[in-house]
């Protein structure tokens, strides 16, 4: 597959490995932002061609794991309403809220559905006028464009039976939290590839003055963040030596420019407004979230349905809010592959398949036992 | 976030207000909304998320950026092993 | 802390987690991963204690009079009932007939026993059988039994069929999961994950324009071939729910040995490769309906790999790992860059994947 295989080419990757090792005269602590990186990192045991003086660190680019319980758990009341379809991207499914999840509501006769792509909510909600369709908007700024077309697709067709449930989180204020935080140990950062690709490079431009920080933004195969890693460690071995400033550089020409996507992003800013939001695992950033503006308060699940007060009951044991601002590693955490497990798991970055403690067991654990 | 995927435009379809396209990925063939990416056309790649394209994949960078990559490597292959 | 403190606990592939409150079936308890295993492991072992069951392998091969007789059974639930390159009708046959195989067992009779419910249509029932008349005829078993029954409208969506087959084992056929041993070579004889993105781009109206056909298909013969070279193959196994991972995972755990798979080895068709890049699956856990896992002492492997390549279902064979004696329980997969990831039992069915 075009600009997928050329991506995964090993003998770059090693080519590119070999000069990672030979341009590294002292330790790093890198951050990948993005879930799909981590994946990817853990998938092809990228982490074992480092020189062993760089750390990569995963934060909290898993909108799935930051997703707010409140979040998960009015989703599944809504999906137990007989006359509600809940549908919802694959990812969510299996998230844990405070009691249940939405596989489990599932099994106890919940209608609810995976959807592709949001346009199949809507179509759904179309042809079934007697339900009330409600579609679990969540993500970064990567699938914003995509769940916006959804609501403004329901008003233009005039619908009144679908609603958004909206947790958009945004990137570079959760950067900017981390990057203030007493305990950030993180020196250079890999930007997630999809999100520049609609937003664009300015926000990240403007970390980089900020915080005096490297930043890389990077693709998602093997061949990308090797690639985001070199250009990372080389900026940060230049300035040791007192040459250079540090900058943002694009590692992923091929999908991101510095614009970004401008009808996408119009359409965001049409639909969506920033709002502060909590990022389960970490707490509540301001201005870090989206939320629907006013005109499509009729498309808002928050607003049109009453769901009473939630309480949230969260497990003592789960220290992802370590794991997502890059404190500590998953196998760092006494729970992790004893009592959390992607079978049982205690908190949602052992759930999804982007969040790193997932990750972690589901292809690395053997490196911790050998 | 977020699994996006280049696929190629076979075919572009308009679709009343929308704009769509039938993109290819590997061996398969799916429907794309082109409603982000409206200056895309025949043969051209395009970066899919959520059934929707999100960029133009820029065919002249990827090439340009490529060439050093495989530099890179078909060099690396010359070199004995690096110490870790 | 980290490697150190780690290494102490034991990985058991049956995490020693306590059970989680489950007063529930659920999906992935059907699904051919950890929570089936946890299911047959808490309740039906249990009850039905006896040194045939306790083997688990895909058939049970008791001794009748001197005779190794193989038994087996299985239900067919697939929705939709018609997909590309078969129906649920012809999938009974298969199925059955291939866990049989997978024993070594010659396949001879069939029953099959049809819950229909209210309403389902007699034509598509008709299609139904006919198909499944033709995959018997093909795979020269016969239907000698069966039995009927009707289930409420809403009770039973559509129709559901049981197969249980039974077959002869010759003398010194010896096929087992738990006979792998270090050195052993794992051969795959062909293309994985068709069936499952079939069914998966059947039922969920993915639209794909390119049809992907499902493999299904009846592999005693292929299983002859293979047993006709060499008798040094320790286990035969189809991958099917779960797909090749929970196989060999299963194999890992019952012969408490490493597997070691070639990622660059394994042959997976264009399609189902760009239909899994596109939902994020992986197709190590798609379910496959023709194809069979053959773990083969070192000294036969080129034999037998022979043998399944002259044979049609076998065309696109290969050796795509070796038993090793390095992380006993766990199928690990080495990367094309030289890097090993563990490929791990999934708890329940695989989602498509947007993040």
């Amino acid at each position: 597959m075009k600009y997928l295989d050329e991506y995964r080419d090993q003998r770059i990757a090693r080519a590119l490995a070999a000069e990672i090792v030979r341009s590294t005269t002292r330790p790093w602590v890198l951050m990948e932002i993005c879930g799909g990186q981590t994946h990817t990192i853990m998938r092809y045991g990228i982490d074992e061609l480092l020189p062993r003086g760089i750390e990569i660190v995963h934060g909290p680019g898993c909108p799935v794991c930051v997703t707010p319980l409140e979040t998960v758990d009015k989703a599944i009341a809504l999906a137990q309403r007989p006359e509600v379809i809940l549908m919802s991207y694959g990812d969510m499914l299996r998230v844990p809220g405070s009691h249940s999840d939405l596989l489990r509501a599932k099994a106890q006769g919940a209608d609810v559905r995976i959807a592709y792509t949001p346009i199949e909510a809507v179509k759904i909600a179309a042809s079934n006028p007697d339900r009330k369709v409600v579609f679990l908007a969540i993500g970064f700024e990567t699938t914003a464009p995509a769940n916006a077309m959804a609501a403004w697709q329901a008003r233009y067709k005039g619908l009144t039976n679908f609603s958004l449930l909206v947790s958009h989180v945004l990137v570079p204020p959760a950067i900017r939290a981390l990057m203030v935080s007493e305990t950030n140990r993180v020196q250079g950062f890999i930007a997630p590839g999809h999100v520049c690709t609609v937003m664009g490079c300015k926000e990240y431009e403007d970390l980089v003055r900020d915080f005096r920080v490297p930043i890389v933004v990077g693709g998602f195969e093997p061949v990308d963040i090797l690639e985001a890693i070199l250009m990372l460690v080389l900026q940060l071995e230049a300035r040791q030596l007192g040459a250079g400033e540090a900058r943002l550089e694009n590692q992923y020409v091929r999908s991101v420019n510095r614009k970004g996507n401008l009808p996408a992003q119009q359409l965001i800013a049409e639909v969506f407004e920033i709002a502060d939001q909590k990022w389960r695992g970490i707490g509540s950033i301001p201005r870090s979230g989206l939320r629907l503006r006013e005109e499509y308060a009729a498309f808002d699940a928050d607003r049109i349905f009453d769901l009473g007060e939630i309480t949230v009951d969260e497990p003592a044991d789960c220290i992802s809010a370590q794991v997502l601002q890059g404190l500590k590693k998953p196998p760092d955490c006494p729970a992790f592959g004893i009592r959390c497990t992607p079978e049982n798991p205690l908190g949602a970055p052992m759930v999804s398949a982007e969040g790193a403690c997932a990750a972690y067991y589901h292809y690395r654990r053997h490196m911790a036992a050998s | 976030m977020c699994l996006a995927i280049p696929g190629k435009i076979l075919e572009i379809q308009e679709l009343g207000q929308m704009r769509a396209a039938r993109v290819q990925f590997g061996g398969i063939v799916r429907q794309v909304s082109l409603d982000f990416v409206p200056e895309a056309g025949l043969g051209d790649y395009v970066m899919v998320h959520v059934g929707f394209a999100i960029s133009r994949v820029d065919a002249f960078e990827a090439e340009r950026t490529y060439k050093l990559l495989e530099e890179m490597g078909a060099l690396e292959a010359e070199l004995p092993p690096a110490e870790q | 802390m980290s490697t150190k403190t780690i290494v102490e606990k034991k990985f058991d592939l049956l995490c020693p987690a306590p059970l989680p409150a489950k007063d529930t079936i659920l999906l992935g308890h059907g699904s051919g991963g950890k929570l089936s295993a946890e299911l047959i492991r808490d309740v039906f072992l249990p009850a039905f204690q006896n040194p045939v069951l306790a083997r688990l392998d895909d058939q049970a091969i008791v001794n009748v009079n001197g005779q190794r007789l193989a038994i087996t059974t299985d239900s067919f639930v697939v929705k939709p009932l018609f997909f590309p390159g078969g129906d649920i009708g012809s999938l009974a046959v298969h199925g059955t007939v291939n866990d049989l195989a997978m024993g070594g067992a010659t396949p001879l009779f069939l029953s099959a026993a049809f819950i229909i419910e209210e309403g389902f249509s007699m034509a598509e029932l008709r299609r139904v059988v006919n198909s499944l008349r033709q995959a018997a005829a093909q795979a020269s078993v016969q239907v000698v039994t069966g039995d009927t029954k009707v289930v409420e409208k809403g009770k039973g969506d559509g129709l559901f069929i049981n197969t249980t087959g039974i077959g002869l084992v010759p003398e010194g056929v010896d096929l087992s999961a738990d006979r792998a041993r270090p050195g052993d070579r794992v051969l795959l004889s062909g293309s994985i994950g068709d069936h499952g993105i079939a069914i998966l781009a059947q039922r969920e109206g993915l639209e794909f324009e390119t049809q992907i056909q499902s493999d299904s298909a009846a592999l005693h013969t292929l299983v002859a071939d293979m047993l006709g070279v060499s008798r040094n193959i320790r286990c035969m196994r189809d991958p099917t729910r779960g797909g090749v991972s929970s196989t060999l995972n299963e194999i890992a755990e019952r012969s408490q040995v490493g597997i070691e798979l070639d990622e660059s080895s394994l042959p997976i068709h264009e399609q189902v490769r760009g239909a899994c890049e596109l939902l994020g699956l992986d197709p190590l856990y798609v379910a496959n309906e023709g194809k069979l896992i053959a773990i083969v002492a070192p000294e036969s492997t080129d034999a037998v790999l022979r043998a399944m390549r002259n044979h049609p279902l076998g065309a696109e064979a290969q050796i795509i790992g070796t038993v090793k004696k390095k992380n006993a329980g766990l199928v690990t997969m080495r990367t094309p860059f030289g890097t090993t990831r563990i490929v791990d039992m999934l708890a329940g069915d695989q989602l498509p994947r947007i993040c």
